[in-house]
């Protein structure tokens, strides 16, 4: 009880805090992806052709949904945890009884949704642009959901080691987004010389982004979320970053 | 009841500093309690492991019979802290910052709004429950944190320093509302640098020099040990140096402005004879300084170079 109480306080204060920043964190995707169907799907598209069977604007839609779902799930946890570091307001956390799972399971909550509505946000203006052929609806979802969830306790745990701000953006900016552009969401894989393509395999901005076994883009996602989920909860545990 | 007990706590940090020794504290519920130090003693790490921001290396602590390793949700519900530090998100509403950390101890939404309010009136900041907090003055912000402490009803409410900074009308202010919250049945544990605060409000004391408990009482027999009051007295007449008075030390500060040291077997009557006797009148007197920061000094003291 007191654990589902502390856990929708979390929740709630994490969503509250995207929600009235709505400036920062959700009109620059909407800026951003529309920018990219004019330029990539639009002007260019147009020239470029088909890219297996479809059309390029309908090529790159579920790579820049996903693209946008991952930086902002991940960048809303590592940057909100790490304010509540920097700030000292994690100690409103260790003083309460509130378990380490649930804090947990509060930022990362806090990283799906925004995920999860940048993503919505983002489909909105594609849609503007052409007409999404929906299929596998479940499955999408599914692999949104765990991508947001995978990226955000990717996140956390950057903000866990983080000591400054610049230690936030390295990742993001020099680790995450080059993968992500590498990860397929512009060109199919199966364009790519043998050996890159072999290489591409590597890229975890690969998973569910584009032309690769379903099943395995499954069961490589949950097994990084487990993997993540356990050393999160270690970290907490221990109180790296966050206790003395 | 015991409301904290530790037992053998100790801490030594990753850089080996050594900052608590093997401490052992025990605070009776309902009390008032003074925890005292210099600056660097471990009076911060203690209150950070009471309150699980710091983990100890070894030992153990006990919250109103709670283990804080084995039972620590039960032992952190009894648990109120006021930080040293502000350390409230600047950019949430007062309202807000109250309200969440009740959602933290489980307290349902409608029962958390109700303790909010109660809380906002009674810091009388409920004017001020819409305001960014990084908007609200010092004494404000002090205000919210102990709102903050307060919102769960913790048994036992730990003050770091809470006066810290804020003018004296504030906390004076503060001061009351503290023993408010205590005569009300809450323990509290206050660490201040204002031996003042201390004296004025606490009822036993305990003082940390080096890691280690070097003196723990009660106030009144604390304050008894002292042999000698320094007092200043204001003259009506001046002097060119300091008289002779049999049995007091006697420094002039000024030509109307004497500096006196009483020892408590002769008491103020003999000085006063003794001043009468050479035709001195007295037109006023004071403390020279507060007698727990007297005491304090001397435990300290005492104490230097101990343990390092």
């Amino acid at each position: 009880m007191n654990n589902s109480i502390a856990f929708k306080t979390l929740l709630f204060k994490e969503i509250r805090r995207f929600m009235r920043i709505w400036p920062q964190t959700l009109l620059p995707p909407a800026i951003t992806t529309a920018l990219y169907f004019l330029i990539f799907g639009k002007l260019m598209g147009d020239r470029i052709g088909t890219v297996n069977g479809a059309s390029y604007m309908e090529y790159i839609v579920p790579g820049i949904i996903l693209m946008s779902v991952i930086s902002h799930s991940y960048s809303n946890v590592v940057s909100s945890f790490y304010s509540t570091k920097f700030q000292h307001h994690i100690e409103e956390l260790l003083v309460a009884p509130v378990s380490n799972s649930v804090i947990l399971a509060g930022y990362i909550g806090g990283g799906i949704v925004r995920g999860l509505v940048v993503g919505v946000v983002v489909t909105a203006i594609s849609m503007l642009f052409t007409l999404i052929p929906f299929q596998h609806i479940g499955i999408a979802v599914a692999i949104v959901l765990l991508t947001a969830c995978l990226f955000s306790l990717a996140g956390f745990i950057n903000a866990v080691f983080a000591d400054s701000f610049d230690d936030i953006s390295l990742i993001p900016n020099f680790i995450l987004t080059p993968l992500s552009y590498l990860g397929g969401v512009f060109y199919s894989v199966a364009m790519l010389p043998p050996i890159w393509q072999t290489l591409s395999l590597g890229n975890p901005g690969l998973i569910g982004v584009t032309d690769i076994d379903i099943r395995i883009a499954f069961a490589m996602t949950i097994g990084f979320i487990v993997v993540l989920t356990l050393l999160s909860l270690y970290c907490l545990h221990k109180g790296i970053g966050i206790k003395n | 009841m015991k409301a904290l007990s530790l037992q053998n706590l100790k801490k030594v940090y990753a850089n080996g500093f050594e900052a608590l020794k093997g401490i052992n504290l025990d605070v009776e519920a309902g009390d008032f309690f003074a925890l005292l130090g210099p600056n660097g003693a471990g009076k911060s790490t203690a209150i950070g492991i009471i309150s699980s921001l710091v983990t100890p290396s070894s030992g153990s602590v006990t919250i109103f019979g709670y283990d804080l390793n084995t039972q620590r949700a039960q032992a952190k519900s009894c648990i109120g802290l006021v930080p040293q530090e502000i350390n409230f998100n600047q950019f949430e509403t007062v309202h807000n910052i109250v309200l969440t950390q009740a959602g933290y101890y489980g307290i349902p939404y409608k029962q958390a709004l109700k303790n909010t309010e109660h809380c906002l009136k009674q810091m009388q900041l409920w004017d001020k429950k819409d305001t960014i907090s990084r908007r609200l003055s010092g004494g404000m912000k002090r205000r919210v944190m102990i709102a903050r402490a307060l919102v769960h009803a913790p048994k036992l409410l730990i003050l770091d320093e809470p006066t810290a900074g804020v003018d004296i009308e504030i906390r004076r202010s503060m001061w009351d509302l503290m023993r408010e919250v205590n005569s009300r049945g809450t323990t509290i544990i206050l660490t201040t640098h204002y031996l003042e605060e201390a004296e004025s409000l606490c009822r036993n004391i305990a003082i940390i020099n080096n890691g280690a408990i070097v003196e723990n009482s009660d106030m009144a027999s604390l304050l008894g040990r002292l042999h000698t009051d320094h007092f200043i007295l204001d003259l009506e007449r001046p002097l060119a140096h300091a008289p002779t008075l049999k049995g007091f030390d006697v420094d002039w500060v000024n030509e109307k402005t004497l500096n006196v040291a009483v020892p408590k077997v002769l008491g103020l009557s003999q000085l006063f004879a003794e001043l009468a006797a050479q035709q001195i009148n007295v037109l006023s007197l004071k403390n020279k300084s507060n007698r727990l920061e007297q005491l304090f000094m001397d435990v300290v003291d005492a104490n230097k170079g101990e343990g390092k």
